[in-house]
């Protein structure tokens, strides 16, 4: 069992709840537990079945792209956050 | 109920133009927290832009989830992200209508085309909702 923290401007897909406990040895694993619990955040943050490449995912504060991506491994004391990016531009 | 418009001090105004300047030839971002409901924005976080680039920015994801934290931990709300246009008005483009993902917050841009510009000439804020923008008030005060 790890823990998924939820960012305030998620927060009206998990009825307004700011951490949920999800069961999974990966991310991966982790976000489909979250999303069964929570349908609204997976209409929000996939495309077409996946994550979308504009959430950030992080366990414990470091963003998983520079470990293993979804692939990454979650225990009991692991805390997931995801977290649209913010971005734009002038062009 | 949130507020319609968003509210800055003189000195908040400055700091976000300062750190647009500095960044120069590159475009700047970072986060303003505050209260949303009243719409007043108390405290700048300046963050990094991961694209380093004139045209485009992204807020460094390393400070993104710091910013983020802090301001929730904090009992404050996001209120508004900052982020200026080296060349152009500080009217959201195509790139920054698409890319919105934070409907609750005000967008604040900051154009730098006029180096003369007052604080209240270079700024302006927007919400962005569903790829579409809208101007809105901004007072410094």
């Amino acid at each position: 069992m790890s823990t998924i923290r939820i960012p305030p401007v998620l927060r009206e897909n998990t009825d307004g709840r700011r951490t949920v406990d999800v069961t999974g040895a990966t991310v991966s694993a982790a976000l489909d537990d979250l999303f069964a619990q929570h349908p609204a955040l997976r209409d929000r943050v996939t495309t077409d079945g996946k994550l979308s490449e504009f959430i950030n995912v992080y366990v414990n504060d470091r963003d998983v792209r520079y470990r293993d991506g979804l692939d990454t491994t979650v225990g009991a004391d692991d805390t997931i956050i995801l977290l649209p990016a913010m971005a734009g531009g002038s062009r | 109920m949130v507020s319609a418009g968003l509210t800055i001090s003189p000195g908040l105004a400055e700091e976000l133009l300062a750190h647009a300047r500095a960044e120069v030839p590159n475009e700047a971002c970072g986060l303003l927290s505050g209260d949303e409901v009243s719409g007043r924005a108390t405290a700048y976080h300046p963050a990094r832009n991961a694209e380093q680039s004139p045209y485009v920015y992204t807020v460094h994801p390393d400070d993104l989830l710091r910013i983020v934290l802090r301001i929730d931990d904090d009992g404050e709300d996001l209120v508004a992200i900052f982020h200026s246009h080296t060349h152009t008005p500080a009217v959201p483009s195509p790139t920054d209508r698409r890319q919105a993902r934070y409907p609750g917050a005000f967008y604040l841009l900051a154009s730098l085309s006029d180096p003369d510009a007052t604080p209240a000439q270079a700024l302006r804020a927007w919400r962005i909702t569903d790829g579409e923008s809208r101007d809105v008030p901004l007072h410094i005060g």
